[in-house]
């Protein structure tokens, strides 16, 4: 498990394992090293200093009741997973609604941070939960961003309260305050401001901010902050709070990469709870926030969960619930069902590609190479090159048609046997889970959900669990076919 | 006075410090986000300097960082094209308008290509730009194909006789493949109408150590020549410019100090490094 991690934490951890019994010199110096990892993560150093200390300590009670170097180093990992998570998530809360509606949300944040986007995001949230959510333009100052709201707005169907057309026109304050007022006299149960990114050290746009909360009493001000942010979210958080303040935190971007530690500065320093992550572009792309997953992210474990979300997404749900249907009619799994199916897992961008993202990827390699995505082109290009008579029944294959398939897509006739080999195989499989009756365990996923075998879960590790055997664990039968070759 | 400054009156005339200034040191050079590695480095250098030699050797190796290569706009007798990319939110569409403004007062000809068909009102918000500056801006259908309009751009712009052709793209992160897939159609399709000359990324200067994440893979789907980093005129000091100066061998060519079109100016080494330690 531990070579999972980014490799400076897998470094600090692998140092302890091969040791003995650990000494205080031992621990200090794996404390260490996971305070540079941690800044690595874009953690603020003044927060990974203070972290650290507390790891240290932590790691120094629990430690003499254990013997060897995996079960400590284990230990010690667990008390780091733990203490972010607990600083992700200690103050965690749902959002205040008023007494006497409407509840009114302000929206504020650095330029560029994802207000705008984020606020069509929590419209649609709250519609779907049975309130009546109004937008408010209130960024006058950004080029056409009265417009952008308006268009998002309307594509989830929240309305918005535009009186001015931005680009410099008009005056936030009352913008924000007649829409408030505008809600109130429709009955809105949810008003939504989205307001100008601003600098933390910009005096007068502070001031607008907090014209702006006055005049409009909000129960919550969400700090929008990009997950990319460094050592700034520190500075630019304090400013933020210290100027017109914050109940809450929204992190965007976490589709990218970026490891994340600005949440654990920000959560540490501000005690406000980070309420909502935002992963896409997409108004879809919004879930509240998980601690857990953001722990593991900045340990360089990767968010796993989400990144399987976004995997799911990527896939074409219809084809998963075409092949649901079928599978409990009782229909055959044909090879187009098959070719389908590997369609997809090519169209998620490429599995390979889109593990190795994954910070710490390096050495989950062994499980991304088992994963050959250029032998689902190949047998993509065998299956194209079979006539639709040929797919539906195999048993027509006969010499001189496999030959012609083979010189069609340019392989081998024995690969050409290969794959009917497979597939027989699958579709066997197919019959006996269907006769064994009930779906199978994860058949309701699309293909490629079941992770290569080994990869972490985001939830703290109980044991650093031993890499599975070699045996395919997927719902989908093409892809348990490919992988048990 | 800078820190450094301080820290240096504090020091002068020892050969040492105390190890609570140097701890305070290592926090300012780690809050520039020059990333725990170079300021470990950085750090190792200074201690064996003594005095003003310590600011000297410091402010040497984080010279020594920078790209060699040069910080001009390529020039070309013929229109050339320049590509605006970046991850989302970094102040592409802002640094487009910027740019026209630099060059137009230059006395160059400007065409711009509102490429970004994804964002909502993105190619309004360009089109704006495009009526304050006075400048031509062409655009095709919404959620239409970007290469389709970066052609249209710089065909546009042969015909009125641009010198330049700034294409406004969409915000992507550097992890959607298939997005950085599509930049390197829109570079291969504008190709057969001019050369891009330079394919410009914009990083945000707030950006951690993700932001040589984003140039590396930006690079390597389009080869980018060039950084604009934006946002300086914030408490972020952009060290991670830096990173990419020496990882990649990328310069910085130029930086964004605010929202308006004229908050915009060639890179100086000397003041972005003086920054990096104020």
């Amino acid at each position: 498990m531990f070579e999972k991690l980014s490799s400076r934490f897998s470094g600090a951890f692998s140092a302890l394992r091969s040791r003995g019994k650990l000494s205080d010199k031992d621990i200090e110096a794996a404390v260490s090293e996971i305070k540079t990892a941690l800044l690595e993560a874009d953690v603020a150093l003044d927060v990974a200093t203070d972290l650290t200390g507390r790891i240290l300590e932590k790691s120094r009670e629990v430690l003499p009741t254990l013997q060897s170097g995996t079960n400590q180093a284990q230990a010690i990992f667990d008390v780091v997973n733990q203490e972010l998570t607990e600083i992700l998530g200690g103050s965690a809360r749902r959002v205040r609604f008023a007494k006497n509606p409407p509840t009114i949300i302000m929206l504020a944040g650095l330029q560029g941070a994802g207000k705008t986007t984020l606020a069509a995001k929590l419209a649609k949230f709250f519609k779907d939960q049975g309130e009546t959510p109004l937008l408010v333009a209130s960024d006058l100052q950004r080029p056409n961003a009265v417009n952008q709201l308006q268009v998002v707005g309307a594509s989830v169907g929240v309305p918005v309260f535009a009186p001015e057309p931005g680009n410099g026109v008009g005056d936030p304050v009352k913008v924000a305050e007649a829409g408030v007022k505008f809600a109130q006299s429709k009955f809105h149960s949810i008003v939504i401001v989205d307001t100008a990114g601003r600098l933390g050290v910009d005096e007068d746009l502070m001031k607008e901010a907090i014209s702006i909360r006055d005049a409009i009493q909000p129960q919550e001000i969400l700090f929008v902050v990009d997950a990319m942010i460094g050592q700034d979210a520190v500075r630019t958080a304090q400013a933020f709070q210290d100027g017109v303040g914050f109940d809450g935190v929204v992190l965007t971007k976490l589709d990218g990469d970026a490891r994340g530690g600005a949440a654990l500065s920000i959560a540490s320093i501000t005690g406000r709870p980070i309420m909502f992550a935002s992963t896409g572009e997409k108004i879809s792309d919004f879930d509240i926030f998980y601690p857990e997953r953001m722990a593991s992210r900045i340990l360089g474990l990767g968010d796993v969960a989400t990144l399987a979300e976004q995997a799911k997404k990527a896939f074409d749900g219809d084809s998963a619930k075409r092949l649901e249907d079928k599978f409990v009619a009782g229909e055959d799994f044909t090879l187009d069902d098959f070719l389908e199916q590997l369609e997809a897992m090519a169209k998620m961008g490429s599995m390979g590609k889109l593990l190795g993202m994954l910070p710490g990827a390096g050495a989950m390699k062994k499980q991304i190479e088992n994963f050959d995505e250029s032998e689902i082109t190949r047998t993509k290009a065998i299956v194209q090159s079979m006539t639709p008579l040929e797919r539906r029944d195999l048993k027509v294959l006969n010499g001189s048609r496999r030959a012609r398939i083979a010189l069609g897509s340019g392989r081998k006739v024995s690969d050409v046997n290969a794959l009917v080999d497979k597939f027989t195989a699958a579709q066997k499989m197919m019959k006996q889970m269907r006769n064994g009756g009930g779906l199978p365990q994860g058949m309701a996923l699309p293909p490629g959900m079941a992770l290569p075998s080994g990869m972490p879960m985001p939830a703290a590790p109980k044991k650093a669990a031993p890499p599975k055997a070699k045996k395919s664990r997927s719902g989908n039968p093409a892809k348990r076919a490919l992988e048990n070759g | 006075m800078g820190f450094l400054s301080r820290f240096i009156a504090t020091v002068r005339g020892t050969s040492t410090a105390s190890s609570l200034d140097w701890a305070e040191l290592e926090k300012e050079l780690l809050a520039s986000d020059l990333g725990p590695a170079l300021v470990a480095q950085l750090l190792e250098t200074a201690k064996k300097e003594r005095g003003d030699d310590a600011v000297a050797a410091i402010t040497r190796i984080l010279n020594e960082q920078l790209s060699s290569k040069s910080r001009e706009l390529s020039q070309t007798t013929a229109m050339s094209v320049l590509l605006v990319v970046g991850v989302n939110g970094t102040g592409k569409t802002t640094s487009v308008a910027k740019l026209a403004t630099h060059l137009t007062s230059r006395g160059e000809k400007v065409v711009l290509g509102a490429a970004d068909t994804f964002r909502a009102a993105a190619v309004d918000q360009l089109k704006t730009w495009g009526e304050r500056l006075q400048i031509p801006v062409v655009s095709g259908k919404e959620n239409g194909d970007p290469a389709a309009v970066a052609f249209d751009a710089a065909k546009s712009g042969a015909e009125l006789g641009a010198q330049r052709v700034l294409i406004d793209t969409a915000g992507r992160l550097h992890t959607k493949s298939d997005l950085m897939d599509e930049l390197g159609k829109v570079k291969r399709v504008v190709e057969k109408v001019a050369p891009v000359t330079e394919v410009l990324l914009v990083i945000d200067a707030t950006t951690g150590q993700n932001g040589l994440a984003q140039a590396k893979v930006f690079s390597e789907a389009v080869a980018v020549t060039g950084l604009i980093l934006t946002k300086l005129d914030g408490s972020a000091r952009g060290g991670i410019a830096l990173a990419v100066e020496r990882e990649l061998d990328i310069p910085i060519k130029f930086v964004g100090t605010g929202e308006a079109a004229q908050d915009f100016a060639p890179f100086d080494p000397t003041s972005y490094i003086a920054g990096l330690l104020s």
